[in-house]
């Protein structure tokens, strides 16, 4: 049985909130459809109001404080991706589009995302095809087809059979399809991992350098090169 | 150890006067701040470069040679040397130019810069910034050290039978730290020369300094250029000093908010908690100060920002009497006391002398005074 880890991000920012609402109903689905294929399932929820103030730190001074990067990395390390914003003005909200934007470069790529949305009409449902699929799509995430735009009158009456269920359950259903068929994931990538060597590097320049201080040919790593070090 | 003070020479407002310098003001301020670096007993200055506005120290050579001329001990060096956009001729003969002007007393830090427009203005692009520090460094690098020189790269125009003078003093090289704050590639460029690697360790979380000399330290043993502990690493510091703490957080509260780089952002409190910055007493600046050792290891340069954000040179001269007189001499002690007996200090031009088995003269006279025919390449 494997073991898989879904993120899932609210931007909502009323408490209670139904994008968070919205957001349970995505994640509870997609886990319940893990589990009925044999996965074991956690659920890591980041409610990004907790982490606003954070959020604009980072845009100013270019590095996450601890509990936003603790958040970042639950995003970056999950196997899937369910992210719920309201609509704001006809597109995601501020507070979504930032958190995204401090994410590492290139931390989503091919990983499976959910996007849903709430908004005060129906109106507003293709935002989630204008603007929050191309933003995955530019970060190369994989968005599952179907999107999820819950409207006011999707929360009245009997939700139970309603249309916003079956959206939420066909959702739930592709993007654990997607997750199962990938490997489970490592964990957040490491900025500071040395992915090449220094002879790499000046080899990758293609230029014609000879070794420091001497004329033969550059020794292979590991070897007393220079001696001693200096002083 | 060594102690000292960086600048990165902004001219930025008072905030609690609404007041900016001149940049006449601030060169003279910058060089007054060298002065009585010395003066109170500090080891090092180290100057910024930069080519934009609103930043003064576009010739750091020509501030550096001045404040070599008015003082006898001070260390100068860089912090940094943009390696990527100047060219490395000319690096290679300006500090070897400084180094005999300052009887040595000169090493240099290389650094990328980070401001995008800045490098088509020397016809360059960002995008190539490490190719461009692993190439120029590796042409300085042979300058210093072979007479003459044929060479061919991407980035510059070949060079044939190349002679960069003046030779370095006494035939030994500056010194060269590469400063980094989350590149890994460039420590391990330090590790592979065997060179120093300076943390800029301001600004930003002390994990990216741990895991950045971390790999640094494990290359340079990878290399064989000494064990991991014996690695030449220098760290920065953010630090404002009034005897009461309270005064200290009081005065700079109104600096720090309005900051470049982080102004109006995350609170003092927060930033000091995430940084290394320290807003306090001498005694809290000393406790935070060797707590750095606990995720760096033994280390051999200690500089510390301490004229930014519009601070007045008034304010910026007692706290280096502040720093001088009661936090670096605790500082040398605790650390010496520290530090094991195989881990080195940082290299100077005297211990490099040392270490070339005595100085020589390295000026290299034509081979035929009649024709002038110059030397030719090392075969």
């Amino acid at each position: 049985m494997s073991r898989r880890t879904l993120a899932v991000v609210s931007a909502g920012l009323s408490q209670p909130s139904s994008t968070r609402l919205l957001a349970d109903q995505l994640a509870g689905a997609t886990r319940d459809e893990l589990v009925r294929r044999g996965a074991e399932v956690e659920l890591r929820f980041v409610d990004l109001r907790e982490h606003a103030h954070d959020v604009v730190n980072n845009l100013l001074t270019g590095f996450p404080p601890a509990a936003l990067r603790e958040a970042l990395d639950t995003v970056t390390g999950a196997d899937g991706l369910i992210a719920v914003t309201p609509i704001f003005n006809a597109s995601y909200n501020g507070l979504f589009k930032s958190f995204f934007d401090v994410l590492e470069a290139e931390s989503l790529v091919d990983r499976p995302v959910l996007i849903g949305a709430t908004g005060g009409t129906a109106r507003h449902s293709l935002s989630l095809e204008h603007a929050v699929r191309p933003m995955f799509t530019h970060l190369r995430a994989v968005v599952v087809p179907t999107a999820v735009f819950a409207a006011p009158e999707d929360w009245s009456g009997g939700a139970a059979d309603g249309a916003l269920r079956s959206r939420i359950r066909r959702a739930a259903g592709e993007l654990a399809g997607e997750v199962e068929r990938r490997l489970p994931s490592t964990g957040p990538a490491d900025p500071f991992a040395l992915t090449t060597d220094f002879l790499q590097m000046l080899g990758r320049d293609d230029a014609p350098v000879t070794p420091p201080g001497r004329t033969g040919e550059r020794p292979a790593p590991g070897s007393a090169r220079a001696g001693s070090p200096p002083g | 150890m060594q102690f000292g003070v960086f600048t990165v020479g902004d001219v930025t407002v008072d905030p609690t006067t609404g007041r900016e310098p001149s940049e006449h003001e601030r060169i003279k301020a910058m060089v007054a701040i060298a002065v009585k670096a010395e003066e109170v007993g500090l080891d090092v200055f180290a100057t910024g470069e930069h080519h934009n506005p609103p930043f003064v120290p576009s010739s750091p050579t020509t501030m550096l040679g001045h404040i070599a001329a008015r003082t006898e001990r001070l260390l100068l060096s860089t912090a940094t040397t943009l390696i990527t956009t100047n060219d490395p001729v000319k690096i290679a003969e300006d500090y070897a130019m400084l180094q005999h002007l300052a009887d040595g007393r000169v090493d240099l830090m290389m650094g990328r810069g980070n401001t995008g427009p800045v490098y088509p203005w020397f016809g360059k692009d960002i995008r190539a910034g490490i190719p461009l520090a692993i190439e120029n460094y590796d042409l300085l690098h042979r300058l210093w050290r072979e007479d003459v020189v044929d060479w061919k790269g991407r980035h510059r125009t070949p060079l044939q039978s190349f002679t960069s003078t003046p030779r370095p003093l006494d035939g030994v090289p500056p010194f060269v730290w590469h400063g980094s704050i989350r590149s890994p590639e460039i420590a391990e460029q330090a590790a592979y020369y065997g060179d120093g690697f300076f943390a800029n360790h301001i600004f930003w979380p002390k994990e990216h300094t741990q895991r950045m000399v971390g790999l640094y330290r494990e290359r340079y043993a990878h290399y064989g250029h000494g064990s991991a502990d014996q690695a030449i690493v220098g760290l920065g510091g953010q630090v404002f000093m009034r005897r009461n703490s309270q005064d200290a957080v009081r005065e700079f509260r109104p600096y720090f908010d309005n900051a470049p780089v982080y102004g109006h952002g995350p609170s003092l409190e927060e930033f000091s908690r995430e940084t290394p910055l320290t807003v306090g007493s001498p005694q809290q600046v000393i406790d935070r100060t060797l707590g750095f050792r606990e995720y760096v290891g033994d280390y051999q340069r200690q500089l510390f920002l301490m004229d930014h954000a519009g601070l007045p040179l008034k304010t910026v001269l007692e706290q280096l009497d502040l720093l001088g007189e009661e936090v670096v001499p605790v500082l040398r002690k605790e650390f010496a006391a520290l530090r094991p007996a195989h881990v080195p200090e940082a290299p100077t031009h005297a211990s490099l002398v040392a270490a070339a088995g005595g100085a020589k003269d390295s000026t290299l006279h034509a081979v035929d005074d009649v024709t002038g025919k110059a030397p030719e390449v090392a075969r």
